[in-house]
């Protein structure tokens, strides 16, 4: 198979886009079409500051390399969720996206949960009886967390995720499965900031498959996490993401379309918004992060019920 | 006459330190899905380059197979 542009063996194929590219070709193309997300779904602009969530993992560090190279301010921000599982899954990632930063001359900013908090996400997970053989929920919840409350005391006016095409139709099909209304109504490449204190969120990949971001990896030579976070096995994500593929395998762009199309019927106006009203949100006394529970915020009450360290099994 | 063996040419695919053994001749896209893998969750590389999965496969090669697909 040869590369459309030039002729040359290509490296990929993108059935979806009847488009097969060399290295040289694809590594203008995908920057190319993250710009162009970036532009049509009105994310940031030149001159905003940029807040990357970058894992160690081959999207979200794909994407600030890509947000590098077209010359966005844009900084990075690992959180030490103190995963280690047998391997250093979280010592690991660190090291990866530290290296990665140095050696681009990018600023990295690390947030350690436990030297913070007092707890790693597993040892909080189970002493907070919120998730004892997986952690999931209170990650995603320490995240959100972390993430926002850096934008805002910061001043980053924009908070970019490596959420890729696969992610979001996971959830759309997940979601969709479950008619979950409300969720189908948030679900959006931007994530717009509604009150001050809640920072916009967005995603540039969120039309790039995630063979694409993995082959910009691969072909940058970005050295990147290959093992899976250890909580991940067996998870709904990756079922439906193989669902998914086995149906792309047929029908090559259907994954594309599904969100795509989606996204259409959204703008048209299929899901009316919840007719219970968006929550109410007020200042949590104690953080001061935006919060629909009636006093504090569920993130400080999660470290308020922390048991003491030891007595859980 | 006793009838001769002829022996398969076979290629090597290599994924997350296993090894799959898989007849030389047939495209990559096929090998990928006679081990039960979805060619979409995977990329492959021979030499350190990545190649599409139209190639034949030749005898002897060994193929890296990189899954794309995580969960978090």
């Amino acid at each position: 198979m040869k590369c459309r542009k030039c002729g040359e063996k290509a490296s990929i194929n993108m059935r979806q886009h009847k488009l097969a590219l060399c290295r040289e070709h694809y590594l203008e193309w995908l920057p190319e079409q993250t710009e162009r997300a970036i532009d049509h779904y009105r994310m940031f602009g030149r001159g905003e500051k940029i807040l990357v969530a970058v894992s160690g993992g081959k999207d979200s560090l794909a994407l600030w390399d890509i947000l590098h190279r077209l010359g966005y301010d844009a900084d990075g921000l690992y959180i030490d969720l103190g995963i280690d599982a047998g391997i250093g899954y979280s010592s690991k990632s660190r090291a990866l996206c530290e290296t990665f930063a140095a050696e681009r001359g990018l600023t990295l900013q690390v947030a350690g949960v436990e030297q913070e908090y007092g707890a790693s996400i597993p040892e909080a997970a189970r002493r907070s009886m919120r998730g004892r053989r997986k952690p999931c929920s209170v990650c995603g919840l320490v995240k959100r967390h972390i993430m926002n409350r850096i934008c805002r005391d910061q001043g980053y006016t924009a908070l970019a995720t490596g959420h890729n095409l696969d992610d979001e139709a996971a959830v759309l099909f997940h979601n969709a499965m479950t008619w979950a209304g409300g969720y189908l109504a948030r679900q959006a490449p931007v994530l717009a900031a509604t009150r001050s204190g809640l920072a916009r969120k967005v995603k540039p990949f969120c039309r790039i498959y995630e063979r694409e971001t993995a082959a910009y990896a691969l072909m940058s030579k970005i050295e990147y996490i290959y093992e899976e976070c250890p909580f991940s096995e067996g998870s709904s994500t990756l079922y439906y993401k193989d669902i998914l593929n086995r149906i792309e395998e047929d029908r090559p762009g259907a994954k594309l379309q599904f969100y795509l199309s989606f996204l259409q019927a959204k703008e048209k106006g299929l899901f009316a918004p919840d007719a219970a009203g968006e929550a109410e949100l007020h200042d949590c006394p104690q953080c001061g992060q935006p919060t629909s529970a009636p006093e504090k915020c569920t993130f400080c009450r999660l470290w308020e019920r922390l048991a003491p360290a030891g007595t859980m099994g | 006459m006793p009838a001769m063996e002829t022996a398969t040419a076979v290629t090597t695919l290599l994924l997350r330190g296993k090894r799959f053994e898989v007849r030389s001749g047939s495209t990559l896209r096929d090998a990928i899905r006679k081990i039960g893998l979805s060619p979409e969750a995977v990329l492959a590389a021979h030499d350190g380059e990545l190649i599409t999965d139209d190639r034949i496969l030749r005898p002897g090669e060994e193929i890296r197979l990189v899954a794309v697909i995580s969960g978090g």
